[in-house]
């Protein structure tokens, strides 16, 4: 259990935390172990909207087994996401009355995140605080490479979790030494599927897309892109060694998403980085009011 | 596969309606969920079967109500299924189309005792 807020938090841990603060509730140690038993593959495959084979045919809401008595109906008609939610709202709160401007980076595993994380870092010092939270399954290396730049950084370990969410976000920045009026850029797990649904409170998501990808991956991965404010196409300066086709890219994203924003990037040639600063800047400047 | 978290969110709302209503086991719990949440209605039947082990959900047999993906098309103004957010007007062909409903991943009801 969390003892800031009673809520279960699974096996995630974030730096610094006791790591028998935060069991979970219904898991517990051996939870992830509670692999699907029973038969689910004994060739009845019009069970798939069954939790498990019950061995009866798939039955209209509100009718029951053949010579049971009915049980008793609850309405419940609850969002599943309002927990989450709730927390991205408390946590938008927080960074509308502290003047932060925060961004969600999402993208697939090795676009290139973290090491435009310390380039942005580098080229704003002395201009504009900067903080980041830091998501991966394992380890604390990306934290580690942040906080080489200087600025306060802490890692969220999700375990076999593929997103952070608004919770752990939450407790992460009882954590962080966040200065008022900060960028805080969130780098989410690598992961172009389940991040899109977890609303972290940020301003905006992110997409970063590097073109050793694909040009077609935001028709592939679409509730990414269409969630996202901005897509970052990275790693342009590999572009004279590819056949990536930046237009039908671009053309892609906005089929998803019309309004989405494109800038080139590469944090190795600098390519874009002005563009990208300036994004950010005015950004920071309408959070601070 | 965040099919996990949303299967752990739908336990988490069962447990709070016990507490609010007293009922000790659940036989059958009715999901909505919308073509385009992003959901994988087979994968979270199998992830709520995970974590309800041991809870008052264990062995609650899981209805998933399939909610088609709708879109308002902005060049003909007709309404317009679709599959994916990206889909073009059935009518006029036209893209984009502003979705509108399909998005909804919601615990409707469920047969208690
Ligand atoms: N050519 C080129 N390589 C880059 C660029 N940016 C990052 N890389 C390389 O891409 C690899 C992954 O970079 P990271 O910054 O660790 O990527 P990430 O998205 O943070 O990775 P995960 O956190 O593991 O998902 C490293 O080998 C980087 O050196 C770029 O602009 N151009
Ligand atoms: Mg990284
Ligand atoms: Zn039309």
């Amino acid at each position: 259990m969390c003892t800031t807020c009673g809520c279960g938090d699974g096996e995630t841990r974030i730096e610094g935390e006791d790591p028998h603060g935060h069991e979970h509730e219904h898991l517990h140690a051996d939870g992830t172990r509670h692999v699907h038993s029973h038969s689910h593959d004994g060739g009845d495959s019009h069970h798939h909207a069954h939790a498990h084979g019950h061995g009866h045919a798939y039955m209209p809401a509100h009718s029951h087994a053949p010579g049971m008595a009915k049980g008793r109906m609850v309405q419940i008609e609850q969002d599943i996401l309002a927990k989450n939610n709730a927390y991205a709202r408390q946590n938008r709160e927080q960074f509308a009355k502290r003047g932060i401007f925060a961004l969600n980076l999402v993208s697939s595993p090795g676009s290139g995140k973290t090491t435009l994380l310390v380039k942005t870092i580098e080229a704003l010092a002395g201009r504009q605080p900067v903080a980041v939270i830091e998501g991966d399954q394992q380890t604390s290396n990306d934290a580690e490479r942040i906080r080489a730049t200087g600025a306060p950084a802490i890692q969220i370990n999700t375990g076999k979790g593929c997103h952070l969410d608004a919770h752990m976000v939450g407790h992460a920045l009882e954590k962080l030494a966040l200065a008022d009026a900060s960028l805080l850029m969130i780098e989410n797990v690598g992961n172009l599927v389940c991040p899109a649904s977890f609303d972290l409170g940020e301003a905006h998501k992110v997409v970063i897309l590097s073109v050793t990808e694909g040009e077609d991956k935001p028709i592939k991965y679409p509730d990414m892109f269409a969630a996202a404010s901005l897509m970052l196409l990275n790693k342009c300066d590999l572009l004279p060694y590819l056949a990536f086709d930046v237009d039908s890219a671009i053309a892609h994203a906005r089929r998803v998403n019309p309004g989405i924003e494109v800038i080139r990037t590469s944090s190795t040639s600098g390519e874009g980085m002005a563009e990208w600063l300036a994004w950010i800047a005015r950004g920071a400047a309408a959070a601070r009011g | 596969m965040h099919e996990m978290s949303i299967a752990e969110g739908v336990l988490q709302l069962i447990e709070e309606a016990a507490s609010r209503d007293g009922f000790t086991h659940v036989r059958t719990i009715w999901v909505e969920i919308g073509r385009l949440s992003g959901v994988e209605p087979e994968a979270l039947a199998f992830c709520f079967d995970a974590v309800t082990r041991g809870s008052i959900a264990e062995g609650a047999a899981f209805e998933i109500v399939a909610v088609p993906g709708r879109g308002l098309c902005y060049e003909c103004g007709r309404e317009t299924e679709l599959e994916a957010v990206y889909d073009a007007c059935r009518h006029c062909g036209a893209v984009p189309v502003q979705v509108t409903g399909g998005t909804e991943m919601r615990v409707k009801e469920l047969e208690v005792d």
